[in-house]
């Protein structure tokens, strides 16, 4: 290392490759999101979360987390939120939902797939942002009532997002 | 294939717990506080104050003559005034909290109040 004509090679194991393309997806998805229009700040499809729900099931936990953050950091640099409140919202959110999820693989397969694990974790997801917005950016307990909204959202996105990640991972096996 | 072949058995729990807590939150935020208790002000100062649970009749005694408050289950009213213009009885039921009838002229008022005021008035 550092000698000239000595190169430092980084081994990608298949595992990297494939946490890059799933978390090109997941950027792509979220780029094109931030194009729709929202009736309320903090309410999205959160499509990105497909890509996350169909690398959980395939290859478990620990790498839907690296696509999961990968999205958030890389999303956020091309948008231009990287280290506004934006980003930490999003930050906040993915890991409460990455932290759900790590319960939600526990759940018997047979009776609760990827729509139980995509509703719990837009769950968490709302929840962590409203939280770390009534902590740090309205410190006011009137942000809670924007919490039914958020989570009439979180329930219908969360159903939606589900089932396409479940019908994907229907059609791949 | 049908969507409906997607979910699991416990993913239709997950749906209606979820659905039915989503459903509890929007009355349990925003109710905004009920009232509670009507006020009864003469010349400024509190002279009777009754939960709005019983029906009665109130009379307070102004520099004009008497004032008649009725208070009904939730909601309360000045029922008569010796006032010229009759405004405060023309209000009607209040029900909201914060509400007021002023009967200025007999130096007479009528509020309800929550039991956690969010805010000590409301002026338009």
């Amino acid at each position: 290392m550092g000698r000239p004509g000595e190169f430092l090679e980084l081994h990608v194991t298949e595992a990297d490759r494939r946490i890059a393309r799933y978390a090109a997806a997941a950027i792509a998805l979220s780029v094109a999101e931030a194009a729709l229009p929202s009736p309320l700040p903090g309410i999205k499809p959160g499509l990105a979360n497909i890509v996350v729900l169909i690398v959980l099931a395939r290859h478990g936990w620990r790498e839907a987390a690296w696509v999961s953050l990968l999205r958030v950091v890389a999303g956020s640099l091309l948008l231009g939120q990287f280290l506004a409140p934006g980003f930490f919202l999003a930050l906040t959110g993915a890991l409460a939902s990455l932290a759900v999820l790590a319960l939600a693989v526990r759940l018997p397969a047979r009776w609760f797939g990827p729509v139980s694990a995509s509703v719990l974790a837009a769950f968490a997801h709302s929840g962590g942002q409203l939280l770390l917005a009534r902590l740090w950016l309205v410190p006011h307990d009137g942000v809670f009532l924007l919490a039914p909204l958020f989570g009439l959202a979180a329930l219908v996105f969360g159903i939606v997002n589900g089932l396409v990640a479940a019908r994907l991972l229907k059609e791949e096996s | 294939m049908p969507w409906r072949a997607l979910l699991r058995p416990g993913d239709w729990v997950v749906v209606l717990v979820s659905a039915l807590c989503v459903g509890a939150s929007f009355p349990l935020l925003w109710r905004g506080g009920r009232a509670e208790r009507a006020v009864v002000r003469a010349e400024g100062r509190v002279v009777a104050e009754f939960p709005l649970t019983a029906p009665r009749r109130f009379a307070v005694r102004g520099p004009l003559g008497e004032t008649v408050i009725e208070v009904a289950p939730g909601r309360a009213r000045v029922l008569s005034d010796p006032g010229p213009r009759q405004y405060c009885v023309q209000q009607g039921w209040l029900t909201h909290p914060n509400a007021i009838a002023i009967c200025a002229p007999n130096h007479v008022s009528l509020s309800l109040s929550a039991g956690n005021a969010s805010h000590d008035s409301l002026n338009y």
